[in-house]
């Protein structure tokens, strides 16, 4: 069984204000690249491949990547503003060529926020999804994947066949640190950059931002120093009681 | 014919409420639009439906979409677009919605936006405005093509008054024997609570870690939700540890709240919470860290021990 992990490279969300953010893997892609790892490291699968799509900037995160443990690793270069069709529509032909059994990714990019890749790869590619996924048992010699997902109304049971794209939510795994002797061994592995005119693939974004604005503060700070008072703002002020 | 469907969303063959608010999105685009059921058993929903304005009820009935499975519903709605030859597809943001509708739109050779918060037109070109980065920024988008896919956020737009006359309900053909059968419904875990859905509720009690365990926290947190007839939230913190089951998760990766009052007991305010709650018209924050960041936005901060606060508080409600 070969899992294909498709994952972006976004600017650390847990950087403090004011801090000029390092770019890291999507977190929610790091919990997809452990699962595939712990996935092979079971003896359930023989290869952990990576890919991304990106300029050459991002290839510190494709060795933290394999540094996890990945065998191998894919950038397709192209440093465009893509949205998350395009972003589907060259993947799909990039997984038609590797051919996986699963693809596993992360349920949304923190700094898009869109959660769409993974469904419409599988529109794309005809497969089943389970998406927002907490846990991934493989089931009928590997034929099928039971997924639990997590909805609005609770946690869900569902299987799927295989080939499936499955997208991970937080509570799946925690990721391994990656160890200074791991991304010293990383830099010899390989980075394999394709063009989408090697993969024959032509895309252009449909979506397009013209501006982007910091939202309007809320205007809050006022102390109360005890529940008497709450109570009375609450009744008074905000008449919400 | 209709140029826009929006797609409600059922539960167990109610109306969620809050799909409902995309409807009002639909209105500001203009041109007709459809709502479209799928499911088994409609009849009863889809009557309650027929008082919106739209042009029609659209009903897809099968036992083959009993459950909201992503590749069957993905065909059919595909299949309802193509019928209709309309070129919008709303849903409102949800996971039943961000599960289906981008398939549907790589099904359509169309682009999508989530969580759209508002739309502006102007000379024929209509731009959309949604939030990226946890809400740190809102970013203005146009897109291209004939064919478009958006979840609306529910916080962000009216609920529909129902007070048209009266729409045609009309059966959705379809080849239910030639639909995908890679996925497969198991279970779903069901959990009856007296308390109000979370992303519809007036109120809104929400508990981070100092909770410290989930008996504390359904004592402290359920308790005070309970005197003021609110709903339960949770950080992602409290979730994780195990406190709160995860469709209490409220901020960026779980649901997006905007109730009357909102209180936040045990929370810092990261940036992930803040994203889900800022749109709420009160919020009180109690917290022992006087520089917390939540305090720079809450409407009341009170500064202290939640385990003396919040019993004192849920005493004063009951009281009156």
């Amino acid at each position: 069984m070969k899992i294909v992990v498709p994952f972006k490279s976004v600017p650390d969300p847990y950087a403090g204000a004011g801090e000029a953010a390092k770019s890291v893997i999507n977190p929610f892609d790091e919990i997809a690249i452990e699962e595939a790892l712990r996935i092979r490291e079971r003896g359930e699968a023989s290869e952990v491949v990576g890919v991304t799509i990106g300029p050459a900037a991002i290839d510190e995160q494709i060795r933290s990547a394999l540094a996890m443990g990945m065998n191998r690793a894919f950038r397709i270069d192209d440093a465009r503003a893509l949205d998350p069709y395009a972003v589907a529509r060259i993947l799909r032909v990039f997984i038609e060529k590797e051919a996986p059994q699963i693809v596993l990714m992360g349920k949304q990019a923190v700094d898009d926020d869109s959660n769409q890749v993974g469904q419409m790869l599988a529109g794309l590619l005809g497969w089943p999804q389970a998406t927002f996924v907490s846990k991934i048992e493989l089931i009928e010699n590997n034929t099928r994947v039971q997924c639990a997902r997590e909805t609005d109304g609770g946690l869900e049971v569902i299987t799927v066949t295989v080939p499936a794209v499955v997208t991970t939510d937080l509570r799946l795994n925690e990721p391994r640190y990656v160890s200074l002797p791991g991304l010293m061994k990383a830099r010899k592995k390989p980075i394999e950059v394709l063009s989408c005119e090697q993969l024959g693939v032509s895309v252009q974004p449909m979506t397009k931002t013209l501006s982007t604005s910091r939202p309007p503060k809320r205007a809050g700070g006022t102390r109360v120093e005890s529940v008497e008072e709450l109570m009375v703002k609450l009744k008074q002020e905000a008449k919400v009681l | 014919m209709a140029e826009t469907l929006v797609l409600i969303e059922l539960d167990r063959q109610q109306v969620k409420r809050p799909s409902l608010h995309a409807i009002t999105l639909a209105r500001q685009l203009g041109g007709a639009y459809a709502l479209l059921i799928l499911g088994h058993g409609l009849d009863e929903v889809a009557a309650s439906l027929i008082s919106y304005g739209a042009s029609a009820v659209i009903v897809a009935d099968d036992s083959a979409l009993a459950e909201p499975l992503a590749d069957r519903y993905a065909a059919v709605i595909a299949e309802a677009i193509r019928q209709q030859g309309a070129k919008t597809l709303l849903g409102s943001s949800s996971t039943f919605s961000k599960d289906i509708l981008p398939r549907v739109a790589a099904l359509l050779d169309a682009p999508m936006l989530t969580d759209v918060l508002a739309l502006e037109k102007s000379d024929g070109a209509t731009t959309y405005r949604r939030p990226t980065n946890a809400g740190s920024m809102l970013a203005t988008v146009q897109l291209e093509g004939d064919r478009r896919v958006l979840t609306a956020r529910a916080t962000a737009f009216e609920a529909p008054a129902a007070d048209a006359a009266p729409c045609a309900i009309q059966q959705l053909k379809f080849d239910a024997g030639g639909l995908p059968n890679g996925m497969q419904f198991i279970s779903r875990e069901e959990r009856v609570s007296d308390r109000p859905d979370l992303t519809e509720a007036r109120v809104v009690v929400s508990g981070g870690r100092p909770l410290k365990d989930s008996e504390h926290f359904e004592r402290l947190v359920g308790g005070l939700a309970d005197a003021l007839g609110g709903a339960v939230g949770a950080t992602r913190a409290a979730v994780d540890a195990g406190m709160a089951p995860n469709d209490y998760q409220v901020g960026q990766t779980g649901k997006v709240v905007a109730p009357e009052l909102y209180i936040a007991i045990g929370i810092s305010g990261a940036i992930q919470h803040l994203a889900g709650i800022k749109d709420s018209r009160i919020i009180v924050a109690i917290n022992k860290d006087p520089d917390a960041p939540i305090f720079e936005m809450a409407t009341y901060g009170l500064v202290g021990d939640l385990h003396q606060i919040v019993p004192q508080l849920i005493e004063s409600i009951r009281k009156g």
